[in-house]
């Protein structure tokens, strides 16, 4: 057995690589096939709709791995990944916006916003964003290096528990009053929006739509893959050891700020990642991304998937979206009810979430 | 008996007063003089303070006085009266005469007019009279001004009364006149004031001052900067009860978090929808009275507050039961459900009541307020509130200290096991003291409904806050988070008057979070055994 | 500000690098291995520790006895770095100041600390809560590119053996009994190899036997290690102890050879009273 072959059985059994093979086939191509070929008179025709919802479906997918990572595993609950999400989706946003070109309302080399302000130059940090390569770069650097700093000085201060989770609650909050002003240089109330190309590409033909979901469809499942090998390393193991009883990590020689601090940055990135993809398939983002009650939504995608499962992680992202699109359009008016209660019989009946009560019914017939 | 025959004695003259004729050789002098004469009848007329004189000038003003043959009549419409004695003159005669009002009588009528509100018996006319002048006075009423300063007596409209003299000699020509005008304008804490100064210490821009006369340049600049010193003062003062309101405002939102979450380490995310609940249940409770006792409106606060308590504890105590109960020791589960459960409450609420803000009135001894200096006005509602503030601080201590409840629930948060070893019936103990900080949140509320918005997003505003306060002050202290809810209200007004709010609220966060990190236990840590459990 | 926060990272956060310059190596050239000068904590007004002083040898086994709240967890907390000591001075070895390193640096540096609760990694197996404790570098980049090799397993094997628990090697340790637990809990302070062992009532909640043969093991490495066991079970101290300190009030009371210090008229009228 080689060590490549040794790897990929660490990370899955037989069953799990061909489930994932499954999905992968799905995604790069069932989906275009019928996206693209199938004429839109056929009922097997997937339209545009369905694309941009299952593609964003699957950057909320990405968001609950990371989230996962550091809840389910090092037992850290952020209530402000929304931030690094919104971070990611204003870095690439930026470079859209450039793209627009002046193609915008008032038909001048600049976003709309800026010229409705008076602005004669671009400012300070918006010296790069006419290269997709350096704004793609700052979806990483930016939240990256936020939840670097703010990590680096949380953890050293041994924040933790509760306490922290109401820190990153108030970070996210501050930073959504930040953008929401407008002399902030991220378009204020309104965010950026009626984005136009992509690499000089116009974003709203149906190849473009199919290409950004292939490359959300393997980011995630190249995440999923990325993060189950953190999580079977020894790494992991101390991941989670941290989780259980941080002192006697502590009094083994692990100096755990660290490992907590590495986790939490990869999961920033990550999110930074899939706020970026998020942005050219919805087509817009604004400050009410950075909202707590966003950010704190995440943790119930987990949840209700099951922590420390990372697959838990994707399906109840997918669950709980997909009950939110349901609900928002037939009763907007409960759709608070449903996502309320969610929050509260899943802490009190499931605390192992879906996959929890899938692992139960399996043991039981076994 | 003998201060009873005064006070009659002393309104009969009062009643007598009005029903003296005006000096008809005046009135004449006013009709058919020429213009010097006018003038002077005008000021004659003024100087008697009579509120017939008031009337003539008015009418003057409205060219609605005029002569025949010697009489001197006010027509309105087509019945004429006879101008000194007010007898009606029927029927008006023929040969009549306009009297003519140049611009020169026009000014002197508005200077009397004016002096005539400020030498009016009625303490209340000649406060807004001089309030009138103190906005932007003529100089054509100096003499009339000084005049009543003269008579005046009155604590408050004297100052402002010469105030105004001293504004209106600072344009005469008098060198001395103007200096000492200068002096007494150095005395005052108007806003106005200092604008009447600034000109004559700048410079035109040719580089030459617009006033000539260095003395009265130096005067102007000492005067300025006492002017400014004093209105600096007013400004410090008015932050300073800013900072006292919203700290005071934090305290209320926060104390109820003091305990449920300080003190038995609950953690309610859903305090701040409480507090909502507290709001609307003062809307309920005003409605009410509106609708039924609409005589007794201004009474509704009584029965509010211990309603608004009642409600909120009463929703906290069906949670604690219900929820809380079963994530006891699981923090972070129970941030997640208490989250949802503010969700649910938002929903239900909107549900009920609408998603548009609803409209809860103070009642009238709550509006208004005292101005202490010129540029400072302390909002009844908000000393008030602050007053609250401290009464409900006084009742949690008492509660705490003074009762068995309190007793208990100190007892449960510092050892539960032993608490329930020696009978302490801790279930219980949990459901009271979560209905306590519950109710405390609805007393929030009910204090938040008078100042701002009553809507379903009400608690979203106020979570982070009451959260920080209560991080920042340290758990299982009341001391600490009465310190943290009046640091963080200064804190926030003081950077509001630096950078704006928006900025401000996100300093103060910054600040909290460095804050954290070098004391992660609060102001006021526990240190010890304790902080591991 | 700035100054503070650099010397807090000094104090508080350590670093990976530093674990491995600042702790330097460990040396007794002088015979002793722990030191404990005037070491005052206070919580609150009340005083845990006051003044005390404490020379442990190399290759000693040290009793430590004392009533409830006499200070012995305190000192070890102080030892591990769990606790700051508000005075005094605390040198491991002749060269390494306890009190500038994180707790992980001091574990890193040849201190091993068994606590009072058993504390263990309960959802791990037990063969994983070896390996976690098991010397190694334990910087995040090699823990994350970590591989277990033959010698690794045969040394986690041999423990497994030490401590009985080849049987329950693959279950999760939080199913094993105390008794299991605490030895399972001495197996992975053995496998980090410390100089130092401080052990916090380590057979509590144990059978005669098994607390029979948590006295040989001690015994057995005594010698190697340094020992310094915290013990109420005075049957248990009788069988292992040569020297033993008696702490009352947060200082040392009295030391000596078991039976001096259990005639010694004070440390008579502190357990029994008058």
């Amino acid at each position: 057995m080689g060590p490549l072959a040794s790897a990929l059985t660490r990370l899955y059994g037989p069953q799990g690589w061909a489930a994932i093979a499954a999905c992968a086939a799905v995604l790069f191509v069932v989906f275009p096939i019928l996206a693209l070929a199938v004429p839109a008179s056929s009922p097997f025709h997937v339209s545009a709709y369905w694309v941009t919802l299952i593609g964003k479906i699957m950057c909320y997918a990405i968001v609950a791995l990371a989230m996962d990572l550091i809840w389910g595993y090092a037992g850290i609950l952020s209530l402000g990944h929304g931030l690094f999400f919104a971070l990611g989706g204003y870095a690439f946003g930026m470079y859209l916006m450039r793209q627009i070109g002046a193609d915008g309302q008032y038909r001048v080399n600049m976003p709309d916003f800026m010229v409705f302000l008076d602005w004669k130059e671009f400012p300070w940090h918006w010296a790069l964003s006419d290269s997709f390569v350096a704004q793609a770069l700052l979806v990483v650097l930016v939240p990256g290096l936020l939840a670097f700093v703010f990590g680096y000085f949380a953890f050293r201060s041994r924040v933790k528990g509760v306490y922290f989770s109401i820190i990153t609650q108030a970070l996210t909050y501050a930073a959504m009053l930040l953008f929401f002003r407008n002399n902030t240089g991220f378009g204020g109330n309104n965010g950026f929006t009626d984005f136009k190309r992509i690499l000089g590409i116009p974003i709203t033909t149906d190849e473009m739509r199919i290409a950004l979901f292939c490359v959300t469809g393997a980011v995630l499942i190249g995440t999923l893959l990325c993060l189950r090998w953190v999580v079977t390393s020894k790494f992991g193991r101390v991941l989670a050891a941290i989780r259980d009883a941080e002192q006697r990590v502590m009094f083994c020689g692990y100096n755990t700020a660290h490992y907590k601090l590495a986790v939490w940055t990869l999961s920033a990135v990550l999110c930074g990642i899939a706020g970026a993809l998020y942005v050219p398939q919805v087509g817009i983002i604004n400050p009410s991304e950075m909202s707590p009650a966003n950010s704190i939504e995440i943790a119930i995608w987990v949840a209700v998937g099951g922590r420390g499962t990372l697959t838990g992680a994707i399906l109840g992202a997918g669950l709980v979206n997909g009950a939110k699109s349901v609900f928002t359009q037939a009763f907007p008016e409960y759709w608070l009810y449903v996502l309320g209660l969610l929050f509260v019989l899943v802490t009190l009946f499931l605390p192992q979430g879906v996959m929890g009560l899938l692992a139960r019914r399996r043991e039981a017939r076994t | 008996m003998r201060t009873l025959l005064i006070v009659i004695l002393a309104a009969a003259a009062l009643l007598a007063r009005p029903a003296e004729a005006l000096d008809a050789a005046l009135v004449e002098k006013l009709g058919l003089g020429d213009s010097d004469e006018k003038v002077e009848a005008i000021n004659a007329l003024a100087a008697t303070g009579d509120p017939k004189a008031a009337a003539l000038l008015a009418a003057l003003a409205e060219g609605e006085v005029e002569t025949a043959g010697k009489r001197v009549l006010v027509v309105k419409g087509d019945k004429a009266t006879d101008a000194a004695t007010g007898e009606a003159v029927v029927p008006p005669p023929a040969d009549r005469e306009d009297v003519i009002v140049n611009n020169r009588l026009r000014g002197a009528i508005a200077s009397a007019l004016a002096a005539l509100k400020l030498i009016a018996p009625d303490r209340d006319v000649r406060l807004a009279a001089v309030k009138e002048l103190a906005g932007g006075a003529d100089p054509s009423m100096l003499p009339l001004v000084k005049k009543a300063l003269e008579q005046e007596s009155d604590p408050v409209i004297k100052p402002m009364l010469e105030m105004v003299a001293a504004t209106l000699e600072l344009s005469g020509g008098d060198r001395n006149a103007r200096i000492a005008a200068i002096r007494t304008l150095g005395l005052s804490g108007n806003p106005n004031t200092k604008t009447l100064l600034l000109p004559l210490v700048e410079k035109r821009p040719d580089g030459t001052f617009a006033e000539a006369d260095e003395d009265v340049r130096i005067e102007a600049q000492k005067s300025l900067r006492a002017v400014e010193d004093r209105l600096e003062w007013g400004e410090r003062a008015g932050l300073l009860f800013a900072g006292v309101s919203l700290g005071s405002i934090l305290l209320l939102a926060a104390l109820g978090l003091a305990i449920t979450y300080g003190l038995m380490g609950v953690i309610n995310m859903a305090h701040g929808e409480l507090i909502m609940i507290g709001a609307y249940t003062t809307y309920v409770v005003q409605n009410l009275f509106r609708a039924h006792a609409p005589g007794a409106f201004d009474a509704y606060l009584v029965c509010a507050v211990p309603a608004a308590f009642a409600v909120s504890a009463a929703v906290g105590m069906a949670l604690e039961r219900t929820v809380l109960r079963f994530l006891y020791g699981r923090p972070l589960e129970t941030l997640l459900a208490t989250w949802g459960i503010s969700l649910v409450l938002i929903q239900a609420v909107r549900t009920i009541f609408g998603a548009q803000n609803v409209q809860v009135e103070n009642p009238a001894w709550m509006s208004g307020g005292i101005q202490v200096l010129s540029n400072v006005v302390l909002p009844w509602s908000r000393i008030v509130i602050i007053a609250f503030a401290a009464a409900v601080l006084a009742g949690i201590w008492l509660l705490l200290t003074r009762t068995r409840l309190g007793l208990f629930v100190r007892g449960v948060t510092q050892n539960r096991a032993m608490a329930s070893c020696v009978g302490v019936p801790t279930a219980r103990v949990d459901t009271w003291a979560f209905g306590v900080g519950s109710g405390l949140a609805g007393l929030a509320g009910c204090a938040l409904s008078q100042i701002g918005n009553v809507g379903p997003d009400l608690g979203q505003a106020y979570i982070v806050d009451s959260f920080l306060v209560v991080v920042l002050g340290g758990v299982g202290q009341l001391a600490g988070t009465v310190y943290a809810a009046l640091g963080l209200g200064f804190a926030n007004k003081l950077l509001e008057s630096w950078s704006g709010a928006v900025l401000a609220k996100i300093v103060v966060l910054v600040f909290i979070i460095v804050f954290i990190q070098k004391r992660p236990q609060g102001l006021f840590a526990m240190k010890g055994r304790a902080v591991e459990a | 500000m700035t100054s503070a926060a650099v010397h807090s990272a000094e104090a508080v956060g350590g670093g990976a690098s530093l674990a491995h310059i600042a702790t330097g190596t460990l040396d007794t050239t002088h015979g002793v291995v722990l030191y404990l000068e005037d070491i005052s904590v206070s919580f609150d007004g009340f005083k845990a520790l006051n003044r005390l002083g404490l020379a442990i040898d190399a290759g000693e086994l040290r009793c430590v006895i004392g009533p409830n709240g006499a200070g012995k967890t305190t000192m070890m907390d102080v030892i591990t770095g769990k606790t700051r000591a508000d005075e005094g001075r605390a040198f491991f070895g002749q060269t390494i100041d306890l009190a500038r390193l994180s707790e992980a640096e001091i574990a890193h540096a040849g201190i091993g600390r068994k606590f009072q609760k058993p504390t263990i990694f309960e959802r791990h197996t037990v063969f994983e809560n070896l390996e976690l404790a098991m010397k190694t570098d334990k910087r995040v980049r090699r823990t994350l590119f970590a591989k277990l090799g033959s010698e690794d397993r045969d040394r986690i094997a041999a423990m497994l053996r030490q401590i009985r628990l080849e049987a329950a090697s693959d279950r999760a340790a939080g199913e094993l009994s105390h008794g299991q637990k605490q030895w399972l809990e001495i197996g992975m302070l053995l496998m980090q190899e410390p100089k130092l062992l401080l052990l916090d009532e380590p057979v509590a909640g144990m059978s005669d036997e098994e607390t029979e043969r948590t006295a040989e093991l001690f015994l057995s490495l005594a010698g190697k290690h340094s020992l310094v066991v915290v013990e109420h079970d005075m049957q248990f101290i009788a069988r292992i102890a040569r020297k033993v300190t008696v702490l009352h009030e947060g200082s040392v009371l009295a030391e000596g050879p078991l039976d001096q210090v259990q005639n010694d008229p004070r440390v008579v009228e502190v357990y029994l009273g008058r």
